[in-house]
């Protein structure tokens, strides 16, 4: 038996706890050790410790009765958006005080039946919106990867102030990021509406996949931007990711936009023979001012992949500089018609006022964080009358275009599409956004296209930059063909080998 | 574009959200800084192309006109801030 069992991958202990050679019981609570002693992280806002070690005896009991379910007793983070039953559930905002749902969410629900165990609720940006997990009520989260040059100890001065200079986990699912990396769970789940899983799985050398849209079911997840929200998973290797995700993805009658086609086995896909696979490489993501860097792990990764037997092919998605100005009309206009429902009314916060009018102003203004009420703000304002046409239809039919452009690259034949994740490797807690959130929204750049045509986009690790920081491989695929992404991915992952983790020192 | 103060003041009580008048050059300056991010869009060529309403080709499923389960009133206002008798409670409307 391993002596640290948070050091499993997720199908180590999924196939150490099957064998009983561990218990879920012995599983679920190193874990729970493990995040207590990383508090300092802020990764989790709310642990079950009581709720985990329950479903691990229940585990436990299904294991002995031979009824074991492909989690069974695999102890899992839940990222703060997704609805748990009787849990705190407050999409680390705080205008959802004291918010405990009465259902469950379709995606967590799926996982409770294949057996998983619940350790708690992670941190997350407000409602979503963020690329580096400091829009949270519940404060930012820091990543496991301390910056080049620091030792542990100034690392953990830093924990106990204000964590400034450390560096972000990425976000919107920075909890996820953050507590994956550090060993706090085997896997968690994420949603990414411009990029939240795939960067920050990016900036902590983690496996993060968004997968098509309709592909997982929405329903019980809080709404950001409805046409772009999609949820899946963090793990620590693409294996791993592929066993959540068959758990996830599923039609569900309670989200209209759920699509009915059967969930394939996706770990059967890794380790499958990518020869032959046209691989498109778009010279559009070959961006101005780019760090030499980033351009090299791409220039690896097309090497990599042209080794395992992939024909590689110079693609062009002419439309991709639009897909970020887009996606900052389309999400905001989005969320500010979704989060219209939180007035202090029917639950969470309400700050009294003179009147029923000035009660939802106050409320508003004190619930919602900067990020959130600015973007409501863009939202409104380009769908209010006179520049619905100007910006929201102009950009929906952006869209299209955008659309159009990966369409006519899977026409030729493309079977995927590699590109970096992210400009650049994890940046400081502290050093972006605070004069102009535009700086902050750059982040997105490679990411938020996908999202925009509705594909699976998965991110890989695929070496450290020059200052030891984990950077990531994005590849794009065909409409519900996450299989391929596996199959593709594996092959960096074994070609790059596996990114070590940091070791504790939280 | 971009917005003048009192568009600022007009947007935030559409959104309902109270913005005191300290906030407002900032709330200004940082609306202006993504309107003017996203003014590049003018330039893009849309004639002709129909805007996107569903990034998947589905039709929207329709369910059968029926009342459906419900989890009960004592659920639903449960986590009110306000509530009486299985009603929500807010600051009177009517004189």
């Amino acid at each position: 038996m391993m002596s640290d069992l948070t050091k499993f991958t997720l199908a180590e202990a999924r196939d150490a706890v099957a064998s009983k050679k561990v218990s879920s019981l012995e599983l679920t609570r190193a874990h729970i050790d493990a995040i207590e002693k990383a508090r300092g992280l802020n990764a989790y806002v709310v642990e079950t410790p009581d709720k985990a070690l329950d479903m691990a005896k229940a585990s436990d009991a299904r294991i002995a009765a031979g009824h074991a379910g492909p989690l069974e007793g695999l102890p899992l983070g839940i990222k703060d958006l997704y609805a748990t039953e009787g849990v705190h559930m407050q999409a680390c905002s705080h205008i959802l005080d004291g918010f405990k749902p009465p259902y469950e969410s379709t995606v967590t629900s799926q996982l409770w039946r294949d057996g998983a165990v619940m350790l708690g609720k992670l941190n997350m940006d407000e409602f979503a919106m963020g690329s580096s997990n400091e829009t949270s009520y519940y404060g930012p989260v820091a990543s496991p990867w301390l910056p080049a040059g620091w030792d542990a100890e100034k690392g953990r001065a830093a924990l106990k102030g204000d964590k400034k200079g450390l560096l972000v986990p990425g976000g919107s699912s920075g909890g996820s990021s953050s507590a994956v990396a550090a060993h706090l769970c085997l896997g968690a789940t994420a949603t990414d509406t411009g990029g939240s899983i795939r960067q920050p799985a990016a900036f902590t050398g983690t496996v993060g996949i968004k997968p098509t849209y309709g592909r997982c079911s929405r329903w019980g997840v809080a709404a950001f931007a409805s046409s772009l929200d999609q949820a899946g998973p963090i793990a620590r290797t693409v294996r791993d990711t592929a066993i959540m995700l068959r758990s996830m993805a599923g039609y569900d009658a309670k989200d209209s936009t759920s699509v009915n086609a059967p969930v394939p086995d996706y770990e059967k896909a890794v380790g499958a023979s990518i020869k032959g696979k046209k691989i498109g490489i778009p010279k559009e993501y070959r961006i101005e001012g780019m760090p030499a860097e980033i351009e090299a792990l791409w220039q690896q990764g097309i090497e990599w992949l042209r080794a395992a037997g992939a024909e590689i092919v110079d693609i062009s998605l002419p439309h991709t500089k639009t897909a970020l100005p887009a996606y900052y009309i389309v999400a905001p206009a989005e969320a500010s018609s979704n989060l219209a429902r939180y007035d202090g009314v029917r639950y969470g916060l309400r700050v009294p006022g003179k009147d029923i009018s000035s009660m939802y102003e106050n409320t508003r203004a004190e619930g919602f964080g900067r990020e959130v009420r600015r973007r409501i703000m863009i939202g409104t304002y380009v769908l209010s009358a006179g520049y619905y046409d100007a910006y929201y239809v102009r950009a929906q039919k952006i869209r299209t275009l955008i659309k159009r452009d990966f369409e006519l690259a899977y026409n030729d034949g493309i079977d995927a599409i590699l590109t970096p994740a992210t400009p650049s490797a994890a940046f400081g807690i502290g050093e972006k956004g605070s004069a102009d959130p535009v700086e902050m929204y750059l982040n997105d750049v490679f990411t938020v296209t996908v999202n925009m045509a509705g594909l699976p986009g998965l991110a890989v690790p695929g070496g450290l930059s020059a200052s030891g920081l984990p950077l990531g491989l994005q590849l794009i695929g065909r409409p519900f063909e996450e299989e391929t992404l596996f199959s593709v991915a594996e092959v960096i992952e074994q070609a790059a080998g596996r990114i070590s983790l940091p070791q504790a020192w939280w | 574009m971009s917005v003048d103060q009192a568009t600022v003041r007009r947007i935030a009580h559409l959104a309902r959200i109270a913005v005191r008048d300290e906030e407002v050059p900032h709330l200004q300056e940082e609306l202006n800084a993504i309107l003017s991010f996203v003014e590049e869009l003018s330039a893009v060529d849309v004639s002709g192309v129909e805007p996107m309403t569903s990034v998947i080709p589905m039709r929207l499923p329709l369910r059968k006109d029926e009342v459906g389960g419900h989890a009960g009133a004592d659920v639903i206002t449960r986590n009110a801030p306000g509530a009486e008798d299985h009603f929500f409670t807010v600051p009177k409307v009517v004189e």
